[in-house]
């Protein structure tokens, strides 16, 4: 069994082509310069579609979590995280907190993290890891 | 729809509940149908409004031998039921339709005619959520938890104590999947199943369904049961990402369908005399008791835990024992609807005595929708 994996549309193909050039890419307003996340070719504040991409700067807090214990065999034979991590740029994105032990001991609320990105075939997924102090 | 002017004149739960293997998701809801009809005395020719969720309504109507002049397959999760009385409420208001069945049917244990669970890699979720490990709602309508204890001092006990005090209800409830009593101990000694959540703060997963019926408030008289007359309903949809929940610690879509429901209704909070909150999970309680306004964010917690809502308590809540201890087939939003209709009509297993206005409220997906019902007994 294998990990599910996106499949891009149009509106999120830069999302994932930036993700694959090790690079996490938010949207932002050209009028009310609102940043946002999921993808899409318009603003969800103020409906303008005068909209940029740009380079986040892959820093992050932990927002909240849960550790699954349920059997989960593309996701490994332990518990792993599954994370909402909230983005120095304001947008909130789910994630999994890697390179850290995944216990509520080593997970905790607020702590700094920055992104890190791996590859699954065609596809790379951004992973969050604790911020190197 | 002016308060009172509809009426519930037929509810019914499959005759089973539970494990139920020799049934497909449409006899499921079939037989729900059939049980809320033998309870209005009305057969299928009598019928012109079907509403339902998990089947479509053309499923069902051509199932049962309905032709409806209006339909309504509104899915958005098990709160479904709770929109489909608002909107057949206000179908049979405008003349629409006279007489509406709602029905439930799922095989969540069993999965016997059942769909799948998946959804498409391309949808948001698929691509922005499923890739992280979420594909069910343990690991789903779990996330916001951690930061909503830790925004209202909130502790895993006041989970465990949710599910405590639901088992007690249930223990007055014949048809309770679980009745057996538990100790805030027990809950967090029962198995792991997404940190905070142990398995007794889960849901149950069980086959079932459910049905009522609707008419007007002025021919409801003439039907064999006490008439249960809606007063108010609410709904909202939010989000499909629990992720991309604007706020950790509340729900917009109950805030939202809540204040309309009451608004519609006329009533304060010191006028319900039963309550019925969707509890999928422990959390849930404990939101919708802060959303809707019975609680002070932050008070929630303390408010169960000083057994106002447990047998005895001023505010009764989830009396058949809930999606924790009573059964949960998925969409356990009819279940709730059903346990209000019993204790408005009076006849609940663990009835409120001289009860007279029960609000029942639903989730739907992750936080993802809501509806809101207030019932009474009395005539308008
Ligand atoms: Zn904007």
């Amino acid at each position: 069994m294998d990990r599910a994996l996106p499949q891009p549309t149009p509106e999120t193909q830069h999302f994932w082509d930036g993700c694959a050039a090790q690079e996490l890419r938010l949207q932002r307003c050209g009028e009310c310069q609102d940043s946002y996340f999921p993808p899409r070719p318009f603003c969800p504040k103020c409906g303008s579609r005068q909209v940029e991409i740009y380079r986040a700067s892959g820093k992050a807090t932990l927002y909240s979590y849960v550790i699954n214990h349920r059997p989960r065999p593309d996701m490994g034979t332990e518990p792993h995280s599954i994370a909402v991590v909230e983005l120095a740029e304001g947008p909130r994105m789910m994630t999994n907190i890697v390179g850290c032990p995944q216990t509520p001991e080593a997970l905790v609320l607020d702590m700094p993290l920055e992104v890190t990105f791996e590859s699954f075939g065609a596809i790379t997924l951004p992973f969050f890891k604790p911020a190197e102090a | 729809m002016t308060p009172g002017s509809i009426a519930v004149v037929g509810a019914a739960e499959t005759t089973r509940l539970g494990k139920i293997p020799d049934m497909s998701v449409i006899g499921l809801h079939a037989d729900a149908a059939l049980n809320a009809m033998a309870d209005a005395g009305l057969k299928a020719s009598d019928i012109d409004g079907v509403a339902t969720a998990g089947a479509s309504p053309v499923e069902i109507a051509h199932y049962l031998g309905i032709t409806p002049t209006w339909a309504d397959g509104t899915a958005v999760g098990g709160c479904s039921f709770m929109l489909h009385v608002r909107h057949a409420a206000a179908a049979i208001a405008e003349g629409l339709c006279n007489t509406v069945l709602i029905t439930h049917g799922e095989s969540g244990r069993s999965r016997v005619g059942a769909g799948g669970f998946g959804r498409s890699p391309s949808s948001l979720m698929g691509q922005f959520e499923m890739p992280y490990g979420v594909t069910s709602p343990p690991t789903m309508f779990t996330i916001p938890v951690l930061r909503y204890l830790k925004a209202r001092g909130y502790t895993v006990e006041d989970l465990a104590t949710v599910s405590v005090i639901q088992r007690e209800w249930a223990a007055k409830n014949p048809r309770a999947s679980f009745k057996d009593p538990i100790s805030v101990a027990d809950v967090l000694n029962s198995p792991m199943i997404a940190w905070p959540f142990r398995m007794l703060m889960c849901c149950l997963v069980t086959d079932g369904g459910g049905a009522l019926i609707l008419t007007r408030a002025e021919r409801a008289r003439d039907f064999p049961q006490r008439p249960v007359y809606i007063l108010g309903a609410g709904e909202s949809v939010e989000t499909p990402m629990v992720s991309q929940m604007e706020d950790f610690t509340s729900s917009k879509a109950f805030r939202v369908s809540g204040k309309k429901a009451f608004a519609e209704a006329g009533i304060g909070h010191a006028d319900v005399d039963h309550l019925m909150i969707y509890d999928a999970f422990a959390h849930l309680p404990l939101y919708g008791l802060e959303d809707l306004g019975f609680c002070e964010p932050g008070e929630a917690a303390a408010f169960i835990r000083d057994r106002n809502t447990a047998p005895g308590g001023k505010l009764p809540l989830n009396t058949n024992g809930g999606g924790l201890s009573y059964m949960h087939s998925g969409m356990y939003g009819m279940y709730a609807l059903q346990e209000s209709v019993r204790q408005m009509r009076g006849i609940a297993p663990a009835q409120v005595p001289g009860a007279k206005i029960s609000v029942c409220h639903g989730v739907g997906g992750m936080f993802a929708a809501s509806g809101t019902v207030i019932f009474t007994n009395e005539a308008p």
